[in-house]
């Protein structure tokens, strides 16, 4: 054995002998679940903020160039596609910043019992939707458009 | 599974160098703090930043500059751009990492990703500045 990796996964049994450590199974063993779900789409969402700042630098670019050019890129975000993309925006920020704030109580070592990572997992999932709904109430109806 | 008489282990890195963690990068847990501490400094500076643009609206290139002007406003805008892209390529090092096997295809891409996330954040950066200053 030469792969520091594999013996890594080498371990003592309690009659003190060498043995391989069990594997956990791989991704498609397991069944769908919140835990998992959540986990990636915390990536996911990740990345598209990555994607997604690119149009606040657009923004702040335009800002400094001339009033021209801020008015074109204020143009495309109110356009049906800029709306688009700043729903998915805002959508893809509240759930990556809720689900931080999980993940920083993880962190800390709180909120592993399975019932907690549960109801803090449809926690992440309703203060999304209800954050998402109201800045868009904000966004129409407050003048904002 | 292999039986225990099969197993022999002749690597030579020390008990000590596996508790440190430290790795071949030396680094050891500084992107995990890292991670987390811009983590931290980005859950209020995000809700200021909704909070101001939903204030905004669709405003005027006068009153967006009247904004940015203010010195609180442009210490946070430049501590949000500073903090994001510092997070934002953190975390994309540990996608890249984790998805591209290929050693050469991987440095590539965590080069460019680095060299992207420097560029936007002093774009970023100097855009702010000139815009409040």
């Amino acid at each position: 054995m030469k792969d520091v990796r594999e013996a890594l996964m080498v371990s003592r049994n309690t009659d003190g002998k060498l043995v391989r450590r069990p594997l956990s199974p791989h991704l498609q063993i397991y069944k769908p679940q919140i835990t998992t779900a959540m986990s990636i789409l915390h990536r996911i969402t990740g990345v598209a903020l990555a994607a997604g700042s690119l149009l606040m630098v657009c923004w702040l670019v335009s800002a400094a160039t001339s009033p021209e050019a801020y008015y074109s890129v204020r143009d495309f975000t109110v356009s049906w596609l800029g709306r688009l993309l700043m729903f998915g925006w805002t959508v893809a920020l509240l759930y990556h910043l809720c689900n931080g704030l999980r993940h920083l109580a993880w962190d800390a070592g709180f909120g592993f019992e399975k019932d907690t990572y549960k109801s803090t997992g449809l926690a992440v999932l309703a203060v999304t939707a209800v954050g998402t709904i109201l800045i868009w109430l904000v966004v129409l109806l407050g003048g904002a458009s | 599974m292999a039986d225990a008489k099969d197993i022999h282990v002749d690597i030579m890195r020390s008990e000590l160098g596996r508790a440190r963690g430290m790795g071949a990068a030396k680094s050891g847990v500084g992107h995990w703090w890292g991670q987390r501490v811009s983590a931290l400094a980005l859950a209020p500076l995000t809700l200021w930043f909704i909070y101001s643009v939903l204030s905004l609206g669709s405003a005027s290139h006068e009153a967006v500059l009247a904004w940015a002007s203010g010195p609180l406003t442009l210490v946070l805008l430049l501590t949000l751009a500073g903090m994001t892209f510092y997070h934002m390529q953190l975390g994309l090092q540990t996608v890249i990492e984790d998805y591209v096997h290929d050693e050469g295809k991987r440095l590539l891409a965590l080069l460019l990703v680095k060299g992207a996330a420097i560029l936007l954040a002093v774009t970023a950066i100097v855009s702010i500045l000139k815009i409040g200053l």
